[in-house]
């Protein structure tokens, strides 16, 4: 590992400084991805600003009725939370399938959706990476890509965006806070992270020195039934090929919203509008279902290894929908 | 770049000067003798490094030791009190949960832990086994030796090269049931 300066930040404001007169510095949340990068010599920084008592570590319920949740919360508290689990299962749901006990001990909430890829060509400094060093190739599109990306990817990158958290925010509507040297605003998940294009090196739309200070679960009284499926390669601890967050609000067996996002198949966690739509105002049945998954995957692009993954996403999206409606009371 | 930093191990304070770039197990065992946590993958994916840090399971491996200035620790060593070894200690020999031994130190802090966890009612995957969550807002304890399934899931962080698996879940069942 190269050598580094560590600072703790005394407030949010200070971090946000300290980062922004640094280029080479990055944020410090729990460690558990950044300091992995740093030991492979993927991530270099000249300076950590721990941020962990600067964000906030609190679930709190808002006024109407939604539920912010602090960046520095861990990810073991997150999944615990009364509120959570009987809100926004689903959200509960994802962060338990990611990880182990051990890591969501440290992980932070901020630092979750934050994460890198693992893609092996990104994680590798001795192979060409666009996404690592810009210009110089992707490895994975000749290479091993069985768990790479089907959708929304460039001819420069395929990589997957990791988390099972953002996918569940993702279906949730759900809003980043940040903190950064132009101020604060908020960002919807959804717009949170980007699509590789001609820049893969930029995961998400954040400038340097902005920081998640929240995320904000909109009221969603439908969401207590709500379901994440997560299928992988052994029956825990491992990346999703494909996952699904889930959630139905039926009403006499009309489909009034229905929220669909899908991880393990897209550079960003990927919110299944069409499918939605499709669905949202008729019936619910397996047809209608294949249908609307189909129209989804329409603009799948696989690559050697994956294309594996089109009828298993148009398989887990019927099922994980299938599930709920028929769990309904 | 190098920082004093104290921190509390099996009961015992020490101060000590690290390098930024140390990580706790590296304090642990290369500062501070106590090699009971141990150096498997060195990348979070194993779990033999499994310490308790102020009171929580976590990868001694990516944790910074200037990140945890004045942690309480906790290691396998220190979970013997007074000569006697910990009920898991015990359950892990009587039921030979092990073969090669490597990683037992990291399985048997992390099964302590996982037992505290769910008489405290935290979920695990497995608890949110039916589509409609139900079962996941259920807040109270689980029981781990009725549900060896939640046993499998909870310590799915701690790999086992031997696959001594079989042996581990009748002796975290006999500690979960007491």
């Amino acid at each position: 590992m190269r050598p580094f300066r560590y600072e703790r930040a005394t407030d949010a404001a200070n971090a946000v400084a300290l980062l922004a007169r640094a280029p080479q510095a990055a944020f410090l949340g729990g460690g558990t991805n950044l300091v992995d990068l740093m030991k492979l010599d993927v991530a270099r920084p000249e300076l950590l600003v721990d941020v962990r008592r600067v964000t906030p570590r609190t679930i709190e319920q808002l006024p109407d009725g939604g539920v912010r949740i602090g960046a520095g919360v861990t990810n073991s508290d997150l999944a615990a939370d009364p509120l959570i689990r009987r809100r926004y299962p689903v959200v509960a749901q994802a962060v338990l399938n990611g990880a182990s006990t051990q890591l969501r001990n440290l992980a932070t909430v901020g630092g979750n959706l934050l994460q890198r890829t693992r893609c092996l060509y990104f994680q590798d400094i001795t192979t060409a990476c666009n996404k690592r060093e810009p210009g110089t190739g992707c490895s994975a599109i000749e290479g091993h890509n069985r768990d790479l990306a089907i959708l929304g990817t460039s001819p420069d990158c395929i990589a997957t965006n990791p988390s099972d958290l953002a996918v569940a925010l993702a279906a949730m509507d759900a809003t980043v806070q940040t903190i950064g040297p132009d101020g604060s605003r908020a960002i919807p998940l959804t717009e949170l992270h980007r699509l590789p294009g001609s820049e893969p090196q930029h995961d998400n739309v954040l400038t340097h020195g902005e920081l998640i200070m929240a995320v904000v679960l909109p009221p969603l009284p439908f969401a207590t039934r709500s379901y994440y499926r997560k299928i992988r390669d052994r029956a825990s601890y491992a990346f999703a090929l494909v996952s699904v967050a889930a959630a139905i609000d039926l009403v006499d067996g009309q489909v009034r919203d229905v929220r669909i996002a899908l991880g393990g198949v897209a550079p960003k966690p990927w919110r299944a509008t069409r499918a939605e739509d499709l669905l949202r105002g008729g019936p619910v049945d397996e047809e209608r279902l294949r249908r609307a998954a189909e129209a989804e995957l329409a603009d799948a692009r696989p690559q050697a290894d994956n294309a594996f993954k089109i009828p298993l996403a148009r398989n887990a999206i019927v099922r994980t929908v299938l599930d709920l409606v028929e769990a309904a009371p | 770049m190098d920082t004093e930093i104290a921190l509390r191990v099996d009961g015992a304070d020490h101060r000590l000067t690290v390098d930024t770039r140390t990580t706790l197990l590296d304090a642990l065992r290369e500062r501070l003798g106590n090699t009971s946590p141990k150096k498997g993958c060195d990348h979070g994916q194993c779990g033999a490094c499994t310490i308790l840090l102020d009171g929580r399971r976590a990868n001694s491996c990516l944790a910074l030791a200037v990140a945890h200035d004045g942690a309480d620790i906790v290691t396998a060593a220190g979970l013997a009190a007074d000569g006697q070894l910990h009920p898991m200690q015990r359950s892990f020999i009587e039921h030979d949960a092990f073969q090669c031994g490597y990683c037992t130190p990291g399985q048997i802090v992390s099964a302590v832990a996982m037992v505290e966890e769910a008489a405290t009612g935290w979920p695990s995957a497995v608890t949110y086994r039916h589509p409609d969550g139900t079962d996941g807002t259920d807040t109270g304890p689980v029981d781990l030796a009725a549900n060896p399934d939640e046993i499998r899931e909870r310590m799915s962080g701690n790999l086992c090269r031997c696959a001594a698996y079989a042996n581990m879940i009748p002796a975290i069942q006999e500690v979960a049931r007491s």
